[in-house]
This record gives structure tokens, sequence and C-alpha cells, in this order.
């Protein structure tokens, strides 16, 4: 028996301490068919609560629309749309368009309703990244989500954009020659800052307070926002389902994956990351995708991930909001 | 009563999705096409209509922006051509599996290779199968007309289906013609407030575009055919209506002095009218021809041309597009299937004619009579006016 069935009082119980960091109210429901150990999952389950229900979900195919679409069962508690792989920011934008249309014209009931687009690594930064792309600049009020497992996971394993440097698919398989996905991740995060978006944040289903705030931030902009949300794959890295968080953690820790938004141009870091970060290795070696690597290599992702953290660093110090410039003209 | 004015026909068009009072256009340019997009985005920008202009990034966001919107419960436009309909056609089957009733104007221009921007109909062809409404006008004013009748269709809870409504790129597109406009208030009686069955909104919730396994693809697959046949009904119902109203006649397949005819030309889209002239021609001749011009291609009007073939001996269908290796022009295969089971169908013969641009004068078609008159052509199909 845990500590919380115990004693209810105490601060693991989770019904006295977890309403008031996230609504209990399910807008994800259980049932659906995700792998034991999903981060994406449970990252869209965490984002649906920090949403709540004022909101319309646009999901691109994959993973997750698969896992909870199964007609004639749904997981959502939300009005949900699925149309296609490459989409799912032009039917959010169109859904956000036709809202606002039917809301000026009285047609609706006068209420700021979010559309929220949503697509894995493969559906955001690879065949919907022109979609992606033009929903943002044409600044519609929506948000976006990218659940980046860093590859094709619904369709078995393949390499996208975002996959890791040597780390190993099924269209990058780990050779005798080739050992492994040969580029550098994409940075989107970067390229959605570089559309002007007004607020831009990375995040991680095991940081859910940190990510929750971030959907909340998002969803109270005006106009539109990018939330690039890692999430742990079981199934497509070769790791064992209950390090799932860890993963997470571990990435954060590593300095792989930085949790940090930019706001209207300024950047910052949203969970801090020990003095000494780990070594790379202590996140590689949990997972399958990473087995083939030699000592060699792991250095060489080191130094990558060493510089990438100093890049990242230099523009959480020096950047500047464009408030706060504008404010410094006007003196 | 409407009021008769000269209007470039790609312009007209877009007044009358204007007279229907869209809430939001999705729209991404390609000639011949881009004066609509460009006259609905003047339409909205000078607010005659309170709606929002998408300027999408690509057709296939085009159209599936449409689709969100539409989802919401928006009234919707969209136009593409060519390279851009093919562009938007992994969203087409799903647009129409959907149920949302999307009005999209065509101006129907060759698809590449080599590239190419006039007119022919192999951009529509190959979405034959998308399961959507397809309408061909003739002319300007059966533009404007079949643009309002699109709304009317779709949106009826019967159908609940998108329409595509086909214009001949630069032949109708960029040409001034007379045109009937209809009032705005002949337009609010005609065609009533869309009233969506279900809408992406928190007070309902829904689950929209979910998987379909094995155990329920077939039955989706056939409820969408269903859809699309019993669409007739109200297409007719539509029409009668509108020529009630407005006095003018629309039919799936129009027939033109075809009361004692031996011979029949088919067309689809403007060289419709060429063809009539042909055939007044040929009738001073005393040759006993008329003309058949298919209105509604899908769904396609299987009783209507069996009907409009009784005592013809040899039919001679056009086609403005090929299927490469395959039996025939799309039209030609078919009215070919359509008509096998008539005891006394006519012979049918098959001219590819006018493929990206290509003019095809009257003389052409009197030609083309001329060679069909034999019930047989030296190959099975005909390039006519090929060279080598
Ligand atoms: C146009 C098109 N190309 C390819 C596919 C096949 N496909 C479906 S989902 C998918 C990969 C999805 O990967 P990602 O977006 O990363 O989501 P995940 O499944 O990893 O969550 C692919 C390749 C498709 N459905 N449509
Ligand atoms: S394959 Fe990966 S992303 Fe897909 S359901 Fe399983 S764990 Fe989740
Ligand atoms: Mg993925």
């Amino acid at each position: 028996m845990n500590t919380a069935m115990q004693n209810p009082k105490s601060i693991e119980s989770f019904e006295l301490y977890a309403p008031k960091l996230a609504t209990k109210e399910e807008f994800f429901v259980g049932g659906h068919r995700a792998c034991q150990g999903c981060g994406e999952a449970l990252a869209i389950r965490l984002m649906c609560k920090a949403l709540g229900k004022d909101t319309v979900i646009t999901n691109a195919t994959g993973c997750m629309e698969v896992i909870s679409s199964v007609y004639p069962t749904t997981a959502w508690n939300l009005p949900w749309i699925h149309v296609a792989f490459p989409n799912s920011a032009s039917v959010g934008s169109g859904v956000e368009a036709g809202l606002t249309a039917l809301r000026r014209k009285g047609k609706i009931a006068d209420r700021r309703i979010k559309s929220v687009a949503i697509g894995g690594d493969g559906g955001t930064m690879d065949i919907g990244f022109q979609a992606l792309s033009g929903a943002m600049e044409r600044g519609h009020d929506m948000l976006y989500v990218c659940f980046d497992n860093e590859a094709y996971m619904n369709t078995g394993i393949q390499r996208s954009s975002g996959t890791p440097f040597l780390a190993a698919t099924t269209t990058a398989p780990a050779g005798k020659v080739v050992p492994g996905n040969q580029v550098w991740k994409k940075n989107l995060p970067e390229i959605m800052v570089a559309h002007n978006v007004p607020y831009v944040a990375t995040a991680c289903q095991s940081y859910p307070i940190d990510f929750m705030n971030k959907v909340k931030k998002a969803r109270q902009v005006k106009g539109p926002s990018y939330i690039h949300c890692f999430v742990t794959c079981p199934t497509g890295w070769r790791s064992p389902s209950e390090t799932c968080i860890k993963l997470g953690r571990l990435a954060l820790e590593t300095g792989i994956f930085p949790l940090y938004e930019v706001e209207d141009g300024k950047y910052r870091m949203t969970v801090e990351v020990p003095e000494k970060r780990r070594p790379v290795q202590e996140y590689l070696k949990g997972q399958g995708r990473f087995r083939h690597l030699t000592p060699d290599q792991i250095q060489v992702i080191q130094e990558r991930v060493d510089i990438e953290w100093d890049m990242l660093m230099i523009k959480v110090q020096n950047s500047k909001s464009r408030a706060e410039l504008r404010a410094k003209r006007a003196k | 009563m409407g009021k008769r004015v000269g209007m470039e026909v790609a312009i007209a068009s877009a007044e009358a999705a204007a007279l229907c009072k869209f809430d939001v256009a999705s729209v991404y340019p390609i000639t011949p096409q881009s004066h609509v997009a460009e006259h609905l985005s003047d339409i909205v920008a000078d607010g005659r209509v309170d709606a929002s202009f998408i300027t999408v990034e690509s057709e296939h966001s085009a159209l599936s922006s449409a689709m969100g919107a539409s989802a919401t419960g928006a009234r919707v436009v969209t136009a593409t051509s060519s390279q851009g309909l093919l562009f938007m056609s992994e969203v087409m089957p799903i647009t129409s599996a959907m149920r949302l009733p999307i009005v999209m104007i065509i101006a129907n221009r060759a698809v590449s290779g080599p590239i190419n921007i006039w007119n022919d109909h192999s951009d529509i062809m190959p979405m034959r199968d998308t399961g959507w409404i397809s309408f061909f006008a003739d002319n300007g004013q059966e533009v404007v007309d079949m643009v309002i009748q699109a709304f009317k269709v779709g949106e009826d809870r019967r159908v609940m289906l998108p329409v595509n409504v086909n214009m001949d790129g630069f032949q109708l597109t960029h040409v001034v013609e007379p045109i009937i406009m209809p009032d705005q208030e002949e337009v609010d009686k005609f065609l009533p407030p869309y009233e969506p069955f279900a809408t992406l909104h928190p007070d309902k919730v829904v689950s929209m575009g979910t998987l379909g396994m094995p155990e329920f693809f077939t039955e989706a697959q056939k409820s969408k055919n269903v859809a699309l046949v019993n669409s007739k009904k109200v297409i007719l119902e539509v029409w009668k209506e509108w020529e009630k109203q407005f006095g003018r006649k629309y039919e799936p397949i129009q027939s033109y002095r075809t009361e004692d005819a031996e011979i029949a030309l088919l067309t689809m889209g403007s060289m419709g009218e060429t063809a009539e002239i042909a055939i007044d021609e040929l009738r001073k001749q005393g040759v006993k021809v008329g003309l058949l011009k298919i209105k509604l291609w899908r769904p396609f009007p299987f009783d209507e041309l069996k009907k409009a073939v009784k005592g013809i001996k040899v039919l001679a269908v056009t086609d403005r597009a090929c299927s490469f290796g395959g039996p025939g022009g799309p039209v030609f295969s078919e009215i070919r299937s359509a008509l096998y089971d008539v005891p006394k169908r006519p012979k049918i013969v098959n001219f590819i004619i006018g493929l990206g641009g290509r003019d095809v004068p009257m003389e052409g078609f009197m030609e083309m009579v001329q060679k069909a008159a034999k019930g047989k052509l030296s190959e099975p199909y005909e390039f006519y006016g090929v060279r080598g």
C-alpha cells in the first residue's frame, strides 16, 4: 500500500494536491490503444487538461490519431477532426477561420474557442512543414503542438528530420557501413521563432507542470503559438516502457533537449538544468536505437550537445523581447 | 429581376459565390483561375461579404483549410485549376467522405507534361472518382447559375456533399459574356442559410475523420456512393426550382436538335456552343445530326443518357482528356459502359479533341460528324487534328 492510501492527508495524496495543479476532468480518456509507456499519449492527456473545454483539436495522421479514433470508438472528449497526414496546420487554420467568421456573424455563441492543431514530428517537421509555416505566418489565432518522438512511429519507426544523429531507424538502420541516421536533428522551434511567432516553447511529458503551464500560456496568445513537445516512444526507441519519464528527464539533464520558451523574441529557460550536465552517454545507453554507438561517436554527440547548449545560453543571456526594444527606443 | 451585365466569367463566378454569402474563402491562385481568387479577395476586402479569406500557401492547404472551416459549420468556397487540383487530390475524397458541402469553382486547364496553361479536362477527369458532385458549364450564365445551385444542392440534408463547378479555362474564364446576375433578394429566396448537422464545437462534442477498419470501411464507401447516387433527385428538384424562379432550364443532359437525328455529337463544357453552330450548318445541308451536352458528370445521369440516345444510330463522343493506354477517353468509356445494356444502342466512336487549348473550329465538328457517319473510325479512338 502506498503512503497516499495509508494517509490520505499526506502531501503524496493525489486527491489532495493534484486538483490544484490540473483538472481532474479528462478530455483524452483511457481505453485508447497506445503502447505501454507511450510518452506521446501522456503528453496529449496533459495538453488537453491544460486547454480545457473550449478547444477544437485537429490531429494529423500518425500514432495518436490511430490509437485514439478507431471507429466507432473515440478517446476524445473535445471536438476533434482528423483529415490527413500533411495538413493538420492548414485544417486547424480553417477551423480558426470558420469559428472566427461564424462568431463575428453571430451564427455561433460569442465566446473564444481555441483551435489547436497537433501532429507528430513527421506530420510537423517533414510532410506538414509547409502547411505549418503557412499557418503560423498567416497569424491565425491557433496553437500548434508538435509531439516529437523522433521518427515515423505509426508506420514502423522510419527516420524523420527529427531523428537524432546516428539513431537507428528502419530507414536509417545501423548498417555495417552506415551507422544510423547521418544528419543532426532539425531545430524546428528555432524555425518557428524565425516566423516571429509570439510564443514558442519546448516541452516534455516528463515535466508535466511545465508543459501544462506552457500550453495555458500559448492558449492565451491572440495569434499563433507553437510548442515542441519531446515525447518518449518505448516501441520506437527500443527502451523499456517504465523508463518513459526517466528518459525525458535524462534528455533535459544531459542538455540534449532543454526546456525553454521564447516570448516575443526573448528566450528563457523554464526548467533548471544541473550546473554540471550529465554526460549524454547516460541518456543514450538506455535505448536500443543507440546500441551500436562507439565511444568515439558518443564523444561526437557530446561535443555537439555542448555547443548547442552554449548557443542556446547565448540567446538566453542576450535576447531581448520586442517590447523591451520598443521601450528602449521610446526613451 | 436580375440585371443583364457584361462580365468576365471568372469574376462572375466569384460574384455568384458572393451572392451566396460565403463565410470563408480559401483559395490559392493559378492560371486561369487567378481572377476568381483575386475577385473573391476583393469582395472580402471591400466588406461586400462578411467572410474570412484565407491566403493559403498551397492548394493542398486551400482545400484542407476549407474542410476545417466547413467542419465548423461555415459556408465555404474554394477554386482551383490543373496542377492545383491535382495537388488537392489527396484531400478530395476525404472532403466527400466527411460530407462537407464545400463548393469548388474549377477553371479547367490541362495537366502538365509539358506544362501548359490552356484549357482541356485533364485536371477534373482524374478526380472523377473522389465522390464529389460535378457540374459542367457551357457558358458564363451557366457558371453563375451553377455556383448558386451548387450550394443549395450540396448543403441539402439529403445530400451533404461537396460540389465542383467546371468552367473551361480562358474559353470561359477570361471572356466577357452577357450574364443575367440574379439579385440578392432572389438568391436569398432560393438559397436558405446553411444548417449543418454536426459541427466542431465544444457544446456538442464530436470526432470527425476517425479510423475505418476493414469491418467498417466498405460500409463507409457504400454510404458515400448511395449519397452521391441519391443526390440526383435533389439536383433535379433544385434545377426545377431554379427554372421556376429564374426561368432558365437545367438538365443533366441537354439535347440539341436531336429529334430525328441519326448521328449525334456529345460534348462537355464550352465547346458545346461551337458544336451547336456546326450542327446548324450540317442541318442546313440536310444531315440528320444533333448534339448532346453533359451538364451533370457526377452523379452520372444513366437514365437521361439512355433516353437521349433513343433513335440515334451513331454517337460521336468527344473527350478533352486522355486515358493513356486505356480504351479511349474517359467520357467515352463511361458512355459506352452506360449504354452496354441498351438493346438498341448506337454505335459509339471517340474523338479526343482540344487538348491543352488546341482550338476546334466549327469545321472541326462538321468533319467529325462526317467521319463518324460510317459508325467506325480507322482507329479505336482518334486524336482529332493531331500531326503525325
Ligand atoms: C501523404 C501520406 N504519406 C505517408 C503516409 C503514411 N504515414 C502515416 S503516419 C506516418 C508517420 C507518422 O509519423 P509522425 O508524424 O512522426 O507521428 P508518430 O506516428 O510518430 O506519432 C506516415 C509516414 C500518409 N498517411 N500520408
Ligand atoms: S509506437 Fe510509440 S508513439 Fe506510437 S503508440 Fe507506441 S509508444 Fe506511442
Ligand atoms: Mg513521430
